[in-house]
């Protein structure tokens, strides 16, 4: 019991998330892992939807860097859907 | 858990890999005719509005003197003028501070995931800002950084003059942190494009826009204005 409560935790630790800002604050997507087909295919099936409907993709790189995003990364930690923005 | 915070603080120096500068922004395909902003551009639009401002200003001045000079009963007609050559410049300044002004808040659920998201993509430091001013700091390469829910300003290295900028994400139902997180995310894509998409509302002395914003972010700016001096 112990051991797959372990595998469990990093199990959840390793699954990258696709999420999307919006009015609630933000809403999770979809979450796979490299290894998990379905999730993966559940997962960019989502992205594109969301690039459909006019969000831009971007992977937050840290120290200040963020990049751009037309294929969902499957190694990225997470995924984050934004509107686009324009002048005021 | 931190994802991304920079691992020595928020304003650290970014400089992108020779042979791998950013994508574009895809926003700047709207805004095609505008060149794209860039360090040389942006000393030029900053002399140009101190240009812009002196003459605003100086011929006020000279006709105050030579009114006064010829006929000091002219007095109250030299006090307009000098009122004019003061606010003029004032509501410019007056103009550039409102870029960071608040919006209403959401839903206090809403508020407080986005704060998540928010506190996650920053560091320590700048999480302390936001929480002390509703502003986040992000040092770039044309300068550092003050990002708020429907502009920013960037205090250019030297910490002597700003450039406010008016732009937003556009879904109004956003919460207050997803907004700054919008302009933050696109910032950290494309800087120059960023700035390239946004509005020019003020170009000029930082202290002068300092003086127009609430005292509330006063602190931000003068945070902004220390990290832009290193």
């Amino acid at each position: 019991m112990r051991t797959d409560g372990i595998r469990a935790e990093r199990t959840i630790a390793h699954m990258a998330r696709l999420i999307r800002m919006d009015g609630s604050g933000h809403t999770t997507l979809a979450e796979w892992s490299a290894a998990d087909e379905r999730a993966v295919e559940a997962a960019v099936s989502a992205f594109r939807d969301q690039l459909d409907a006019g969000y831009y993709a971007v992977v937050n790189e840290g120290e200040g860097r963020a990049r751009q995003v037309d294929e969902l990364p499957l190694d990225a930690e997470l995924v984050i859907l934004r509107r686009p923005i324009a002048g005021g | 858990m931190s994802l991304g915070a920079p691992p020595d603080g928020p304003f650290r120096v970014e400089r992108w890999p020779v042979g791998h500068p950013p994508a574009p922004l895809p926003e700047t395909a709207a805004v095609y005719w505008r060149p794209r902003v860039d360090e040389r551009g942006l000393r030029r639009r900053g002399r140009v509005w101190t240009l812009t401002t002196v003459a605003h200003t100086v011929p006020y001045g000279i006709a105050s003197g030579v009114l006064l000079w010829l006929e000091p009963l002219t007095a109250p007609v030299v006090f307009a003028l000098l009122a004019h050559a003061w606010v003029i410049p004032e509501l410019y300044a007056k103009r550039g501070a409102n870029v960071l002004r608040r919006r209403p808040r959401s839903g206090a659920g809403a508020e407080r995931t986005a704060l998540g998201l928010l506190g996650d993509l920053i560091g320590h430091e700048a999480r302390a800002l936001h929480a002390r001013t509703g502003l986040v700091i992000e040092r770039g390469a044309l300068g550092v950084w003050l990002v708020g829910e429907a502009g920013a300003i960037l205090v250019r290295l030297g910490g002597r003059r700003v450039h406010c900028w008016c732009v937003r994400a556009q879904d109004p139902s956003l919460p207050s942190a997803d907004r700054i997180a919008h302009l933050l995310l696109a910032l950290r894509s494309d800087e120059q494009g960023f700035a390239t998409v946004a509005n020019l509302a003020f170009s000029g002395a930082r202290w002068r826009v300092r003086r127009r914003l609430p005292p509330a972010l006063r602190p931000a700016l003068d945070a902004a204005g220390a990290a832009a001096r290193r």
